[in-house]
């Protein structure tokens, strides 16, 4: 093969291109010139003196958007860095993600907003986009300074893995950023009917003997925000919806024209609390794997459009922190590197939905959802592109891991479909 | 039915034949403790480390004894609170304990499925002395014993479980162990206190009833679980005194119980509270007798995870 990974100018030849805002997959090839699209051609070769890629076996489609990903860096860097976590993305078909804001300290000042910026800029590996904090310090009581965090970046407010418990605050919060035109991400759990709680609340949370977090935890705060968007008219998106009751909630407040957009992760789409009976702590997440027909209802609200996005929480914790009794364990799996091999495998290739949908759910519509750019494959636009196989068959190796956290219970899991690496504005970045 | 297994984490993965086999070598052991010399050179020359991680009187005497009777050679150790908030991890703890060549760890701990987490690891036995909310399994086998010397045999049995069924690792072995071979289960107690799903537990799953004279109008055995103080600071219930009204075992209450049902307790008992002052030192209590098994049990289960079988030949 040609030495083209390192040129500035070249063509990506006869690859299938999958065009979200087109909504089709047809073959073509894509001229990268100076970071950008030059040209796209819908023909198989082309005629040129630049250096060629011969991506006949691949799917080319735009780089992936992640709206949820915890890079811990302010902070906690043993678990993950700016660095690591940008290597994880771009591994695993991301050039960019929104960083969540429970560092410490929290992301409610500008000066960590462009530290963070600064940081992710330095390592050039994934465009990162910031989630500036509701409230100080993640506290639910004093709301930041949005404008100041705008100014320095911001794309979204977010009190992530803490839910705002004061309505009177969370109302003032979302006409705040409505002022500001921030969309505000919400992490919908009732404190109190979770607390303590290891895992959902039913069946196998009684035979293990491990306290349980009822749905009704998810939904009474998802309620509560559908009717504070409502009434303030901001724009919000529940983040992580894990249960049918809070699909459902979604939906309705949608028909009722409510400002509302929500995620759902690769694990609540494929993993159920059944798998959690040998008490592997890499299973314990927030909010937790919950039962087979919350499975399904996420599917459907996948299907029918409720939920508009694919987000991966991507929640790094070091061995250290995890290697512990599962009461002890903080909640939280890595996903990046993973989310699109393991909804290929589980949605696409069993045929719930297609290649074309799992593609748009991971590029235009997450990007859409925050009004980021990116998640668009069109001429001019940043060579921002990721390229599958998703032919390959494959097993997840531990030390395949780039994430500095390896906190995952899919090691050993065999895959159908593998991202073989990602353009940054044209930088080739190889995943395998 | 060979007994094989190297651990005894619960009862829920014991097949009911294997349960039978522990259950009747601790009939034979039992009578090792009535002798005037109570030792017998099973498990000389094995060590077993007794690790609570809890508060436990009862259960650890009872082990101790065990290990005693049966020559072993045993170091205890306990630490309260969490293993994390102490400096050192249960998995580094219990590491270090094996190194010095422990053959058994005997282990009592806060967190369900700790002991399932050590297992993945761990090269020596390990015996469950309960472990959070989730099993206790000797303590299963111990009031299963004493129901069947009572009662002849526990298949078709009715056996009626009172109290904080959610928070009771008790609950829990004996639900699995009871249904495992054939006896019939119902389980009564505040609605607060009831997990999720639970009529669905054990084999064939168990009955739910929150009058407490029905739940036992047909029990052959009644077993009255501790209801702890904290349960109360969680509002769970309003108050002790409300407690005993409506779910506290009274003589009045017993009435309804078929004559021959006996009554029992895993200890330590709050008196006036789950069960009256006259219940717990009446004719149909054997909480005592729970006490005697529990040695024998644990004697059983130690010299059948150390490897001892039955058909080999009867201690000496």
């Amino acid at each position: 093969m040609i030495d083209w990974k390192d040129k500035r100018e070249f063509w990506i030849a006869g690859a299938r291109i999958a065009d979200p805002e087109a909504e089709r997959i047809r073959v073509g090839s894509v001229c990268v010139q100076k970071g950008r699209i030059a040209e796209i051609v819908w023909q198989k070769s082309v005629e040129t003196d630049l250096p060629v890629l011969d991506a006949e076996r691949f799917v080319l489609a735009p780089g992936f958007v992640d709206l949820h990903a915890h890079l811990r860096e302010p902070g906690y860097e043993e678990k993950e860095t700016i660095e690591t976590g940008s290597a994880a993305a771009a591994a695993g078909g991301y050039t960019s993600v929104v960083c969540m804001a429970n560092t410490n300290p929290a992301i409610d000042d500008p000066s960590v907003v462009e530290y963070i910026s600064c940081r992710a800029q330095q390592v050039g590996r994934c465009r990162v986009y910031v989630a500036g904090a509701l409230t100080k310090g993640r506290l639910g009581e004093i709301i930041n300074e949005y404008y100041h965090l705008k100014r320095a970046g911001v794309v979204a407010l977010s009190d992530d893995g803490a839910y705002v418990t004061n309505s009177q605050v969370m109302r003032s919060a979302l006409e705040y950023a409505n002022l500001h035109a921030l969309p505000v991400i919400s992490h919908c759990e009732d404190a109190f009917l979770a607390s303590s709680s290891q895992m959902n609340e039913g069946y196998t949370s009684t035979r293990l003997g491990l306290k349980g977090s009822p749905a009704a935890a998810e939904e009474i705060a998802v309620s509560r925000d559908c009717m504070l968007a409502q009434l303030t008219g901001a724009r919000l998106h529940v983040a992580h919806v894990s249960t049918a009751g809070a699909v459902e909630l979604v939906r309705r407040a949608k028909k009722k024209g409510t400002r509302i957009t929500a995620e759902a992760t690769p694990h609540h789409l494929t993993l159920d609390d059944r798998l959690l009976d040998g008490y592997d702590a890499n299973l314990k997440v927030n909010p937790p794997l919950r039962g087979v027909k919350d499975v399904e209802a996420l599917r459907a609200g996948l299907l029918d459009g409720t939920i508009d996005c694919v987000a991966t929480d991507h929640a790094p914790h070091s061995e250290i922190d995890k290697d512990v009794e599962f009461d002890e364990a903080p909640a939280g799996m890595i996903g990046l590197e993973t989310a699109f091999a393991q909804l290929h495998t589980e949605l696409v290739a069993k045929g719930v939905i297609d290649l074309l949908d799992l593609v748009k759910l991971m590029t235009i519509k997450p990007a859409a959802t925050l009004g980021l750019p990116g998640g668009r494959i069109a001429r001019e636009a940043p060579a921002d592109l990721v390229l599958i196989d998703p032919a390959e068959e494959w097993t997840f190796e531990k030390r395949l891991i780039r994430s500095r956290s390896k906190n995952t219970p899919l090691v050993g899991a065999r895959f159908t479909g593998r991202v073989q690496g990602v353009f940054l504005e044209g930088k080739w970045q190889s995943a395998v | 039915m060979p007994f094989n297994r190297k651990h005894l984490l619960g009862l829920e993965e014991l097949a009911a034949e294997e349960i039978t086999t522990i259950l009747d070598t601790a009939d034979t052991f039992k009578e090792i403790s009535e002798r005037p010399i109570k030792k017998v050179p099973a498990l000389r020359g094995k060590t077993i480390a007794n690790v609570f991680y809890e508060n436990s009187t009862r259960t650890r005497i009872s082990f101790e004894l065990a290990e005693k009777r049966l020559s072993a050679d045993t170091v205890s150790f306990s630490k309260t609170g969490s293993s994390v908030s102490k400096g050192e991890t249960l998995r580094d703890t219990v590491e270090n304990i094996r190194a010095m060549k422990v053959d058994m760890v005997v282990m009592r701990h806060g967190s369900s499925g700790a002991h399932r987490f050590l297992a993945n690891f761990l090269d020596a036995s390990i015996v469950n002395a309960g472990d959070g909310q989730h099993e206790h399994p000797t303590q299963g086998l111990l009031d299963m014993m004493t129901m069947r010397q009572h009662l002849g045999h526990l298949g078709g049995r009715n056996v009626t479980i009172i109290g904080d069924i959610m928070h009771s690792r008790v609950a829990r072995s004996n639900i699995w162990g009871l249904t495992k071979v054939g006896a019939k289960v119902t389980v009564c107690g505040p609605s607060t206190m009831m997990p999720a799903e639970i009529e669905s537990l054990g084999e064939g799953g168990v009955t739910v009833e929150y009058d407490i004279r029905k739940a036992i109008a047909g029990a052959d055995a009644i077993n009255i679980l501790r209801i702890q103080l904290e349960r109360q600071k969680a509002r769970l219930f309003p108050s002790m005194r409300e407690y005993f009204e409506v779910f506290g075992v009274t003589p009045e209450v017993l009435e309804s119980a078929p004559e021959h049902c006996i009554v029992m307790h895993p200890g330590p008992m709050n008196r006036g509270v789950e069960i009256a002052q006259e219940v717990a030192d009446g004719d149909r209590a054997v909480i005592l007798e729970q006490v005697t098994n529990g040695v024998a049990v644990r004697m059983a289960v130690l010299f059948l995870v150390a490897g001892g079988s039955f058909e080999s030949g009867t201690p000496e």
